[in-house]
């Protein structure tokens, strides 16, 4: 099997009601591809089935042998009672090194942090700690689900741009759920737009042509689309083509 | 010549055992907001006190019985999405209202109803202590076992799958040591206080903890002290025992509130 995951005819229910029907998918080694679709659409279902949490009704999943998921949840909550640092949280469930949980902030961007509490992180320094935890594994596949939810605008370009960065610089592949369609899209190899099954799939251009994502998301869309495209190709916020260096500010700056 | 003759010694190791198992344990509680939980599974243990003594088992073995049905029960309930307060709220009451008319229904058995309620540690006798002793270890050998997933259960289910822990296990290993705990900490406490033992400690133990394994040892610590300052205060002011231990507790709770509300106050630098 090439494919990372292959997933055939698979149906998952929750909560009594069927979330997803006959849905086939894949992604390769190296590849970004988005999931985007209404709330309820079965985005996050899709997600929880891939890492385990949901059990399928019908259908297979198969993974690659040895596969190595990274995974950042939707949202997380830590209860205030509950006393946490940064490093502690990176090495749950398994003790990892110093060097390893410095070597995992720095490629999420972060650098001296190990020692704070996680309630005292900003939003968009908690979401680089959750990609930090996920990238302790190596992973060959980094799977997202709406993890830029409470951020600002510039916090979650930001935040995509890391993601960007480190799939160059690991060459994983990425799999994430958005709400944020112009920034996603400009930014993925394949889009997937679900509705409780597949409506469409593609490249970014293809999909927010075709149809059946027009009958769910407007043409408004399209135009933004475009119009991020077009920014795309200029320097953002006063860093060019250069990422690698200055990146690691962002966090702060989106804290703000 | 043995230190065990003394029963006041007896009394302190008793305390102490609870004390440390009641840490760890009232740890997740605290974190996974199950107080109301420890509550339940402990009022229900009553009415496992009565059936025990009804058919003439070891109280320690009925309480525990029935601690893990309850336990269970409300775990298992509460993953289908019941209204859990309200659930919890019955299951509770109805099971201590149960077992008290059933302890009423026992003749012939002259029962201190009180030395359960409230406990009785000054009776603990060599049996007791092993048992407790012997329930202690097992807790914290099976918390400290599955420590790092339960932690991880405990901050997001999903991440849990994602490394591979299945957080209904662990859920389900906090309710054993759960149901463990209280039926030893009856005899120390009583099933009206147990709550109070996991939590307490726990709570006051949170503003000097970084780190979850700080806060289960500082919590220890806070849960021993609490422990010899009940027995020192209920022999000074002859005052039952178990609910003196939970004052010290409480007491030690608010000076470590005020004294950290004080300190924001003033600091207002320092990172919480």
């Amino acid at each position: 099997m090439t494919h990372l995951i292959e997933i055939t005819g698979l149906s998952v229910r929750q909560g009594g009601v069927l979330a997803l029907s006959d849905v086939d998918f894949h992604i390769d080694r190296g590849e970004i591809v988005t999931v985007v679709g209404p709330n309820g659409s079965g985005k996050s279902t899709l997600m929880k089935t891939i890492i385990g949490a949901l059990k399928p009704v019908a259908g297979r999943i198969e993974r690659a042998k040895g596969l190595r998921v990274g995974y950042v949840p939707q949202q997380l909550h830590i209860d205030p009672t509950l006393p946490m640092t940064v490093a502690r949280f990176l090495g749950l469930p398994k003790r990892v090194s110093r060097g390893a949980i410095e070597a995992a902030l720095h490629k999420a961007g972060l650098h001296g942090l190990a020692a704070r509490q996680m309630a005292g992180l900003s939003g968009g320094q908690f979401q680089r700690v959750l990609l930090a935890r996920a990238l302790l594994d190596d992973p060959d596949l980094l799977i997202l689900d709406e993890a830029t939810q409470g951020l600002d605008q510039p916090g979650s370009a930001a935040f995509y741009r890391q993601i960007e960065e480190v799939r160059s610089e690991l060459g994983c592949a990425v799999l994430m759920v958005s709400h944020e369609l112009h920034v996603v899209m400009a930014a993925s190899d394949r889009v997937i737009c679900l509705n409780g099954h597949v409506c469409c799939h593609g490249t970014p251009e293809i999909v927010a042509s075709a149809p059946e994502y027009r009958a769910l998301f407007g043409t408004g869309t399209g135009g933004a689309l475009a119009l991020y495209r077009h920014d795309h190709d200029h320097s953002h916020e006063g860093c060019d083509h250069d990422h690698a260096h200055d990146h690691h500010d962002h966090p702060n700056e989106a804290a703000e | 010549m043995n230190i065990l003759d003394n029963f006041m010694t007896r009394a302190a190791l008793a305390g102490l055992g609870v004390a440390l198992a009641a840490a760890p344990l009232g740890c997740f509680v605290v974190w996974r907001r199950m107080a109301y939980f420890g509550d339940a599974t402990a009022h229900a243990s009553i009415l496992g006190v009565a059936l025990a003594l009804s058919f003439n088992m070891s109280v320690f073995a009925g309480a525990l019985a029935v601690a893990l049905v309850m336990a269970t029960t409300v775990s298992v309930l509460s993953g289908r999405g019941f209204a859990m307060d309200t659930l919890l709220g019955v299951m509770a009451h109805s099971a201590l209202a149960f077992g008290l008319v059933a302890v009423s229904f026992l003749k012939g058995v002259r029962i201190d109803l009180m030395a359960y309620l409230f406990g009785d540690i000054l009776a603990v006798g060599r049996v007791d202590l092993a048992v407790i002793w012997g329930g202690a270890v097992l807790v914290v050998a099976l918390v400290s076992w599955r420590w790092s997933a339960l932690l991880t259960a405990t901050l997001n289910p999903d991440l849990a799958h994602a490394s591979g822990i299945d957080p209904r296990r662990e859920q389900l290993v906090l309710t054993l040591a759960l149901a463990v705990v209280v039926a030893v900490a009856i005899k120390v406490v009583g099933v009206l206080l147990i709550a109070a033992m996991l939590i307490v400690p726990p709570a006051a133990a949170r503003p000097f903890a970084r780190t979850p394994e700080a806060m289960a040892a500082i919590s220890a610590l806070i849960g021993a002290i609490s422990v010899l300052g009940g027995l020192q205060g209920a022999l000074m002011f002859d005052t039952p025992t178990g609910p003196t231990i939970v004052c010290v507790a409480a007491i030690l709770f608010l000076a470590v509130s005020v004294g950290s509300g004080l300190r924001n106050m003033a600091g207002q630098g320092g990172e919480k």
